[in-house]
């Protein structure tokens, strides 16, 4: 209030008390400014340092051999096909569960119990919490459960189970935030109009969130396609040298291979690492840019 | 040609509305008669909102608030444990106060109450018959496939009247439905009104005496009490309550002195 009474005085009288005033109030504006700047430049340069050394190190092996060949004990042979398909199998899985239950149970949450409900308290508490347990946890809790009690093994549906479970408070914490975001008006609306509690969510809640639970579905899935602990832990580092044939075959993923690759002593497999790691990096870019447009198209729906 | 009818449309008894432990309304007794506009009038506060939102139990989606007494609605309570609010809220519509059109075409907008209710029939016709009862038809008869939200305030608000009246509910509640609105979409507004209450029971919540003596046949005036508690102070045909208060603060409030 009084620093725009003062612009005005300023601008009216251009006394030279005012003037100085303001230009040291914009002198500060601008070290901000390059402050802010030179913060995203540092965070840019580290990005692109390393992008530019991975590319570099990895393109020579960017060869077609890398899709289509499984691994071997001679690079030039080597590939990552089983790794290509336990990734693609793994999410495919993994969303599948995580999705609904993940947003049926943040509907429940949102839409059908009271925010300040005592459960509904402990609920969100422990779900917070949950977010932030260490994947490895979710490793262990995988090998005990899926892997050992119930008998499935080191498989792709164990894997895929376990990832499940770590991406689950994820997707609730991402799905009640965008079914939160849609105003109560729209709820009060349909109501008014004799609709149950269901239809309002089906029909209303649910369209105008849906945007924002994919783009928090995805975010959550490239986080679970780079995880390697969890999966080491239930035993998936093995060398793999034929296709998935079902959810019970043992499985190998991208980024244990590429930790495999690294591992070995010869110079030509971390180059091969490299072209891994490029790889990844691609379908990591392309599920974000996938998120983003996603919400951009619903937005602009209507 | 009205057959004149006797019951009141709605009436509540003895109604005690709490939020928590606050007493927001003590004691509102109000009978509001068929295919008649009644307004309810009074200081911010006192519980307009609350008591209209009673009539179709939409307190009943504010987890805190609490009611007691009796609201009948063709002789039966509401209220009653048997009474499901969802049936309540289909023969009791609501206008709110900022226009709120789901974010569809104008066409679904309309269709959308009618066939989560199980209309049948024609929705076409619906849709156009609602839309010229609204006064909208004109204005929106060319874009009915496009976004509600391009619509102006006014518009939308009769869109949302529209929406209300597709459902041919026996009352239509408005909770300041003008207060969003210049003076022009006002005045559309309280003539759809006029036209509307030939088929519907209208209870209006307005902070514009003009509007409220403009438009209503009966007005109910609420204050608070020292522990703002909103209460039903006087309530009578609009003319009467205009001309002759029977009480100082009704006169107050009405000329404007209230502070
Ligand atoms: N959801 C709520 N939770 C708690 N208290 C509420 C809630 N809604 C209303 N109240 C309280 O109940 C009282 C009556 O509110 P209400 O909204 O019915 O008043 P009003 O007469 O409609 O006021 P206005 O003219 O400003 O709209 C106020 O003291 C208000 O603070
Ligand atoms: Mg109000």
């Amino acid at each position: 209030m009084s620093s725009t009474t003062q612009t005005i005085v300023a601008a009216r009288t251009f006394g030279s008390e005012q003037v100085s005033n303001l230009r040291r109030r914009h002198a500060y504006g601008r070290v901000f400014e390059a402050l802010g700047l030179a913060a995203i430049m540092i965070g840019l340069l580290f990005l692109v340092v390393l992008l530019f050394d991975v590319i570099v190190d990895g393109l020579p092996w960017l060869r077609p051999q890398l899709f289509t060949e499984f691994p071997s004990r001679f690079a030039e042979r080597s590939g990552m096909r089983s790794a290509l398909q336990g990734t693609f199998w793994m999410m495919l899985i993994t969303a599948a569960i995580a999705f609904p239950l993940g947003v049926s149970a943040a509907i429940y949450l949102e839409e059908y119990i009271s925010r300040d409900h005592w459960y509904a308290r402990i609920i969100e508490i422990n779900i917070s919490n949950l977010a932030g347990v260490p994947s490895i946890i979710y490793g262990l809790l995988g090998l005990g459960l899926f892997v050992r009690y119930m008998g499935l093994g080191r498989s792709l549906l164990a894997g895929a189970l376990t990832m499940a479970l770590l991406v689950l408070p994820i997707i609730i914490v991402a799905a009640r935030e965008a079914l939160r975001a849609v105003p109560s008006s729209q709820r009060q609306a349909a109501y008014a109009l004799g609709a149950t509690r269901w239809q309002v969510t089906r029909d209303h809640v649910l369209p105008s969130a849906m945007s924002g639970i994919l783009t928090g579905v995805i975010l959550a899935l490239s986080r679970a396609i780079g995880e390697t602990a969890p999966l080491i832990t239930i035993g998936a580092l093995t060398y793999i040298a034929f296709d998935l044939r079902s959810p019970l075959d043992i499985f190998t993923v991208m980024p244990i291979q590429i930790f495999n690759w690294i591992s070995l002593p010869q110079r030509e497999f971390s180059a091969l690492a490299a072209a891994g790691i490029v790889v990844l990096m691609v379908v990591l870019l392309t599920m974000n840019s996938l998120a983003i447009i996603m919400r951009q198209r619903m937005r602009k729906q209507w | 040609m009205t057959v004149v009818n006797s019951t009141p449309a709605i009436e509540s008894r003895q109604l005690n509305i709490y939020y928590g432990k606050f007493h927001a309304v003590r004691d509102v007794n109000l009978s509001i008669e068929r295919n008649k506009i009644t307004a309810m009038i009074g200081p911010s506060g006192c519980g307009k909102s609350t008591v209209l939102r009673c009539f179709n139990r939409m307190n009943d989606l504010i987890p805190i608030a609490r009611t007691e007494g009796e609201v009948l609605f063709n002789g039966q309570n509401i209220y009653a444990d048997t009474v499901d609010p969802v049936q309540v809220r289909r023969h009791v519509g609501m206008v709110f106060q900022k226009p709120n059109p789901f974010p569809k075409s104008i066409y679904e907008n309309i269709a959308w109450g009618a066939k989560i209710n199980g209309f049948v029939g024609n929705m076409d016709e619906l849709v156009e018959e609602s839309l010229r009862d609204a006064a909208l038809w004109d204005e929106v008869k060319d874009k009915l496939h496009q976004s509600a939200l391009g619509l102006s305030g006014g518009q939308q608000q009769r869109l949302c009247i529209a929406r209300t009246i597709a459902v041919k509910p026996d009352i239509i509640l408005m909770d300041e439905p003008c207060s969003a609105l210049d003076p022009i979409a006002t005045l559309k507004i309280e003539d759809l009104m006029r036209e509307l209450v030939e088929n519907y029971t209208i209870i209006i919540v307005t902070h514009n005496m003009q509007q409220a003596a403009r438009v209503s046949d009966y007005t109910a005036f609420f204050m608070v009490d020292d522990s703002r508690t909103g209460h039903l102070m006087e309530f009578g045909p609009t003319k009467e309550l205009f001309t002759k208060p029977k009480h100082k603060q009704t006169e107050d409030y009405i000329t404007g002195r209230f502070g």
